[in-house]
């Protein structure tokens, strides 16, 4: 009986063509070979746009009439402070989905993806403080987006910290999972109330920062680059996910394989 | 429903009332927070009625933090915790039960100490007021969203400092909104949009904080 | 040249951002790389110790 009804059922449940996909791709030996493909194709593409980029920025675009080359900073601090945000994203979502769809791909995405969006979120509040500098003529001004941003690596390293002290894998996840979905519900009541707060002390000093019409020759170098960064983040995170993909499934035979292949 | 609800909450306030220093610890940490603050900046009254709004609050904040473990540690020692969940009754409804009571017994009389801490660092009779109500309105949301993380880090043995870098980080807002209420007062500005900020934020946690309290101590309990 | 390097009075500024931006992320990028390797290492050790222990699948 078992054996007539098991194939028909099994055909069944993934009649749903997206579904089929997920769970195949999800599924950690899939998932390996897929994403090692890919891997040096996203990477080299990051690099390229990168490199690009960072030339593009440091030597093309035009002038700032205002703040002369120190702007250029803006190349490195934009994209990575828009990164620092996606990441946290990301990481909520990726949390949610492994603790509503119990998909153990999920839970290894949203914890490989901490560091890397931590590692963002600090280059950008250092590029922000370098640009402060001729800025403002101080390392640290309060201004409500650097502000905002320490307060966000604040939140990822509560959850590198939880992650840490939680010593079985599979727990650990769940709980940043929770975590990270509050801090994602919270994110913009911080953001708001930190940017409420910085209006009332301090008007004037920043009016620098605030958006300048951005000049066509200068948006192209920004969007290059915020495309590199994610493309960059892309191919760290698939290198990280397939690491610990690799070491949790070491007692499978694919494994085994794999790395006969590679001796 | 409401019987298990209620009975809960009379349990955990005949426990606490049978060890006082769980009300008065959290409280005499409060004052003695306040009080570093003049001895470590300066006793002079401008400064201190500047910065005092602002000083009480992150008192506040502390000592809320710092009470945090009274409310699941000892439930989950004894297997009080792993009863409820099992019990038919919605957690999330017996967990807001057990964070009234930790507002109750740490948040409350923070609350009826704050006008003699606001007159010893020289707020106006208008601030001292403000601050009331902003205790009334931001102390609950402090141990709603505390306690998401209390339970996050329950079942850990070394969890006090890893619980601080968790839930201070969400404690910003109401710190923001709520100095800034009793400064503006002090100042003679008008503050209801602080306080309509602080009334939302709090139904908002009253909704979903439970849920996501109880959502962890599934996780940490399994 | 030299001039365009200089980027006014800003050149320190400037390059210390991109410089740190290219180490973080080199380091962040080349970290797992490296952990790939020892993690290879690792398990090809312990097939090599205990060749049969509890296949799955």
């Amino acid at each position: 009986m078992n054996a007539v009804v098991n194939p028909n059922s099994k055909k069944q449940a993934k009649s749903n063509p997206v579904m089929t996909f997920i769970y195949y791709f999800a599924s950690p030996k899939h998932f390996y070979r897929i994403s090692g493909k890919l891997i040096p194709w996203l990477g080299w593409l990051a690099t390229i746009l990168i490199i690009v980029a960072s030339i593009d920025g440091l030597f093309f675009a035009p002038v700032d009439y205002q703040q002369g080359d120190s702007y250029r900073i803006i190349f490195v601090h934009v994209p990575a402070a828009w990164m620092s945000m996606f990441i946290y994203m990301v990481m909520a979502s990726a949390g949610a989905v492994g603790l509503i769809w119990k998909i153990k791909l999920a839970d290894v995405i949203a914890s490989s993806t901490a560091p890397i969006g931590a590692a963002f979120t600090f280059l950008a509040l250092v590029t922000g403080s370098i640009w402060g500098k001729p800025m403002w003529g101080a390392w640290w001004v309060w201004d409500a987006r650097l502000t905002a941003e320490l307060i966000l690596l604040f939140l990822y390293l509560g959850y590198m910290a939880l992650e840490s002290a939680i010593e079985d894998p599979r727990a650990a996840a769940r709980a940043c999972a929770i975590l990270a979905i509050v801090g994602v519900i919270n994110i913009p009541i911080i953001h708001y109330s930190v940017e409420w707060w910085n209006t009332l002390h301090q008007g004037a000093t920043v009016t620098k920062f605030d958006k300048p019409s951005i000049h066509i020759s200068m948006l192209i170098p920004l969007l290059l680059m915020a495309l590199g960064f994610k493309l960059y983040y892309a191919t760290v995170l698939l290198v990280r996910a397939r690491n610990k993909v690799l070491y949790a499934e070491q007692n499978n035979r694919w494994v085994k394989e794999i790395l006969k292949e590679n001796s | 429903m409401y019987n298990a609800f209620f009975s809960l909450v009379k349990r955990d306030l005949r426990l606490a009332f049978r060890h006082k220093s769980e009300i008065l610890n959290p409280l005499f940490f409060f004052v003695i927070v306040v009080t570093l603050f003049p001895l470590g900046i300066s006793p002079e009254k401008q400064t201190l009625a500047e910065i005092g709004p602002g000083i009480i609050w992150v008192a506040a904040l502390l000592a809320s933090m710092v009470s945090l473990d009274s409310l699941f540690r000892s439930d989950f020692d004894d297997g009080t915790l792993e009863l409820m969940l099992l019990s038919e009754y919605p957690l999330s409804i017996l967990v807001l039960g057990k964070i009234i009571v930790h507002w109750l017994i740490t948040g409350f009389p923070i609350i009826i100490f704050s006008p003699l801490l606001g007159t010893v660092m020289f707020l106006t009779n208008d601030a001292i007021e403000t601050l009331m109500i902003t205790l009334l309105l931001g102390t609950p949301i402090l141990s709603l969203i505390g306690a998401i993380g209390m339970a996050l880090v329950v079942a850990l043995k070394r969890g006090g400092i890893l619980l601080s870098l968790l839930v201070l980080p969400l404690y910003i807002p109401v710190l923001i909104f709520s100095s800034n209420a009793v400064g503006s007062s002090m100042a003679g500005l008008s503050i209801s949009g602080q306080l309509y900020f602080l009334a939302a934020f709090l139904i908002f946690c009253i909704t979903l904080a439970p849920i996501a309290t109880s959502a962890a101590l599934r996780v940490s309990l399994e | 040249m030299l001039e365009m390097l200089q980027m006014g009075k800003y050149g320190a500024y400037v390059w210390s951002s991109y410089g740190l931006a290219l180490v973080l992320m080199g380091y962040v990028a080349i970290k797992p790389l490296m952990d790939k390797k020892s993690i290879f290492k690792e398990l090809a050790m312990k097939y090599r110790r205990d060749p049969h222990n509890e296949e799955k699948q």
